[in-house]
């Protein structure tokens, strides 16, 4: 496949995975999720609570992980390949955790709720975790919200700093 | 559905060796029935949205190559959003199943 307009489904994504980054990165902000949903575990249910969150939380970071890493081997191939990727990857990932908690449902340690509850809560608070953090960090500039000078204000107004590159060279006409 | 179907001919087939519809058991049947059919159901909108998502995203590659890795990250992070609804239909698929 060779990236261009003649081929644009080949076009590959070079260099480390995108995708993967930020996989890591919210596996990273798991560990300081961690301790916090220990605690509420172990006030509501118990040691099996404090278990079964943990497992949950494991279930969660190796979804992440995994689909980071599904994106990246696919992105390596070609856009098409990343989108096969990406969709059957939803189901081989559903699908694992499926299994991964229907295995250890009559286990002693596991208690449902608290699993059930950290698989949703977990996942979306680390997801939105690390959309503010992408949205407001420079190693992903194109997705950073960059102030845009008004048009209508002079430039020397007290809410712009003089230094600001955006509103001291205005390429808005 | 089939598997609805089965277990219900199994439960009036049990009411017929023995004479009556034990309602515990009719109830766990179709309980059991109805959630992994929520199941099925809570599957398939995350299924035509993230089948969308990655579309556009692949459209967006084929038009601006050297966005491409933004666009990853944001397809990312879509397909994730849009996968927390499919774990939502799970938990309570499990929670009416196994609670």
């Amino acid at each position: 496949m060779s990236s261009g307009v003649s081929d644009p489904l080949g076009v590959r994504v070079e260099g480390p995975s995108p995708a993967m980054a930020v996989a890591v990165d919210i596996a990273k902000r798991a560990i300081w999720v961690l301790p916090f949903a220990l605690v509420i575990a172990a006030g509501f249910w118990g040691a099996d609570g404090v278990w079964s969150t943990l497992y949950g939380l494991a279930i969660v970071v190796v979804n992440f992980l995994l689909a980071g890493w599904l994106l990246a081997v696919g992105g390596r191939m070609g856009a098409a390949a990343m989108g096969g990727a990406a969709m059957f990857g939803f189901l081989l990932r559903l699908g694992l955790i499926m299994v991964a908690v229907l295995a250890v449902r009559n286990a002693s340690w596991v208690e449902l709720v608290p699993l059930g509850l950290t698989l949703i809560i977990t996942h979306l608070l680390l997801l939105f975790w690390e959309l503010r953090h992408i949205s407001s960090s420079l190693a992903f500039p194109g997705l950073k919200p960059q102030p845009t000078p008004n048009p209508y204000l002079p430039v020397h107004d007290s809410v712009h700093d003089d230094d600001d590159p955006v509103v001291a060279s205005p390429t808005a006409p | 559905m089939s598997a609805l179907s089965n277990a219900a001919a199994q439960v009036i087939a049990q009411a017929g060796e023995t004479g009556a519809v034990d309602p515990a058991a009719a109830k766990a049947t179709a309980g059991a029935g109805s959630a992994g059919f929520a199941y099925g159901l809570a599957a398939i909108g995350p299924g035509i949205g993230i089948g969308y998502l990655v579309g556009q995203a692949v459209q967006a590659m084929a038009r601006q190559p050297e966005s491409a890795g933004q666009v990853q990250t944001t397809m990312f992070l879509g397909i994730a959003f849009t996968e927390a609804l499919a774990l939502i239909g799970f938990v309570v698929f499990i929670l009416l199943k196994f609670v």
